[in-house]
């Protein structure tokens, strides 16, 4: 009989290891044996899909994040839109893309920042977008600041968009973080210096003037590539 | 062709955007789930699941609870947890499952997310999922994936928990893949206090070490 059509496998050339000492708490809390390989059963190759799943788990897309107050956030508005695609350059539709973000003076709306920096009461930084048929995503947010954090010494953290990807397998997840064009602090962070280069510049965003609105906001391009899945099924 | 976009840590800060009200009630109407202490005032993003027809669901009630260590064994309490599983009958609410003979359930759709307490704990309350097809005419034994995340987490850990069925692990082929002396982290432990409660607990390090799984 046929199997179900299994993913790549996670490339080791572009991901990151599960501890990297630069990147202190990494360590504790990586597993000290190394996970099992296994195969692809249909518990992986499935995940939370078909039409309107997302809204039924979570509620509705969220794509402007600076309209969620009664006013508008501090900051610079920038429009932030690309692809979902997987490895063979395919669109993958309807996957939930999930944003959290600082506001545009380094402060995340939680208890345990204690940055010393204000919060914005027009601002949250969290939203959703589902990609399209096409794997299109596009969302409105401000452009968030850089904060300090116990790492190394002076450690700062460059600006950045965490997002959250799930889609149609359980197998093909992915959480990342999407760093601007030309941050000097960029380089120096261990978190983005855990991805192997070339690869890093995978997470940095480009800037674009096709996605910019004249006298409204900075448009940046962002990509997000899934694991590819072979087109035949495998025989067992 | 284009390259795989590397993974990146959640950061210390997911709890205002991604464990939503009710993400850890796959069965009921309650607000399991988020973390909303740990939101500022104004800022109480986290919505409650919008369908009413969880309470729906077709299966026997079940909740799975424990704690989660990192490899020192100190308690991570910023560990967010999803969850994947079948319905009672066996089957994903999916469309490449395209099994006739097992019935669908549109109340249950088998995912949740939870984001672990100041103690490390964490607690989903699902349905005990039927048994569903392995590798080549093998049948796998109930299980449920799991995936953690977090702060620290620079890639998802994933693993399954499986229920005390001796006859059915035995013939589990995932289960088979993990050497005999480290299953039993594997497989969930009945609680005294009830029989529809399964204690999971996760460790990353020491005796007891949870088996992770690369997939």
């Amino acid at each position: 009989m046929t199997g179900p059509v299994p993913y790549a496998r996670e490339d080791k050339a572009a991901q990151p290891p599960l501890a990297f000492p630069a990147f202190k708490a990494s360590v504790a809390r990586a597993p000290s044996q190394p996970p099992i390989r296994a195969p692809q059963t249909l518990t992986e190759i499935t995940g939370p899909s078909g039409e309107g799943v997302w809204e039924r788990l979570m509620g509705p897309a969220l794509t402007d994040l600076t309209r969620q107050h009664r006013g508008e956030p501090v900051g610079e508005r920038i429009i932030v839109s690309g692809r979902v695609l997987d490895e063979n350059g395919r669109p993958v539709p309807n996957t939930m893309i999930e944003i959290l973000q600082a506001n545009a003076a380094g402060r995340y709306v939680h208890q345990y920042d204690q940055h010393d920096a204000p919060l914005d009461e027009n601002f949250t930084g969290a939203g959703r977008v589902i990609s399209d048929a096409g794997g299109n995503y596009r969302f409105i947010t401000i452009k968030p600041g850089a904060y300090p954090w116990y790492n190394q010494r002076n450690a700062w953290r460059p600006a950045h968009i965490h997002f959250s990807l799930m889609g149609a397998a359980f197998a093909n997840r992915l959480i990342t973080q999407m760093y601007f064009p030309g941050d000097p602090l960029f380089g120096l962070d261990a978190i983005a210096n855990a991805v192997p280069e070339p690869a890093r510049e995978r997470i940095v965003a480009r800037f674009d003037p096709d996605t910019t609105e004249p006298f409204w906001a900075l448009g940046y391009r962002f990509d997000f590539v899934l694991r590819g899945r072979d087109a035949t099924p495998m025989e067992h | 062709m284009a390259g795989q976009t590397p993974w990146q840590t959640t950061g210390p800060f997911f709890h205002f955007g991604l464990p939503w009200k009710g993400g850890a009630d796959l069965t009921g109407d309650s607000e399991l789930g988020a973390r909303k202490d740990l939101i500022q005032p104004g800022h109480d993003y986290g919505v409650t699941a919008t369908s009413g027809m969880r309470a729906h669901t077709i299966g026997e009630r079940i909740e799975i609870f424990g704690h989660v260590w990192d490899n020192k064994g100190a308690p991570i309490v910023d560990c967010l947890i999803e969850l994947w599983q079948a319905n009672a009958a066996g089957r994903y609410a999916h469309p490449e499952d395209t099994r006739e003979d097992v019935a669908p359930d549109p109340a249950f759709i088998g995912f949740g997310r939870t984001a672990s307490d100041r103690q490390g704990g964490y607690r989903f309350r699902t349905i005990k999922p039927g048994r569903v097809p392995g590798p080549g005419n093998s049948l796998q034994a109930p299980h449920i994936a799991l995936g953690l995340m977090g702060p620290g987490f620079l890639k998802r850990l994933a693993t399954r928990v499986y229920f005390p069925s001796a006859s059915e692990n035995a013939e589990d082929p995932i289960l088979g893949l993990v050497p005999e002396e480290r299953r039993s982290t594997l497989i969930a432990v009945r609680a005294p206090e009830s029989p529809s409660l399964y204690r999971f607990d996760i460790r990353l390090g020491g005796a007891g070490e949870t088996v992770f799984f690369d997939i």
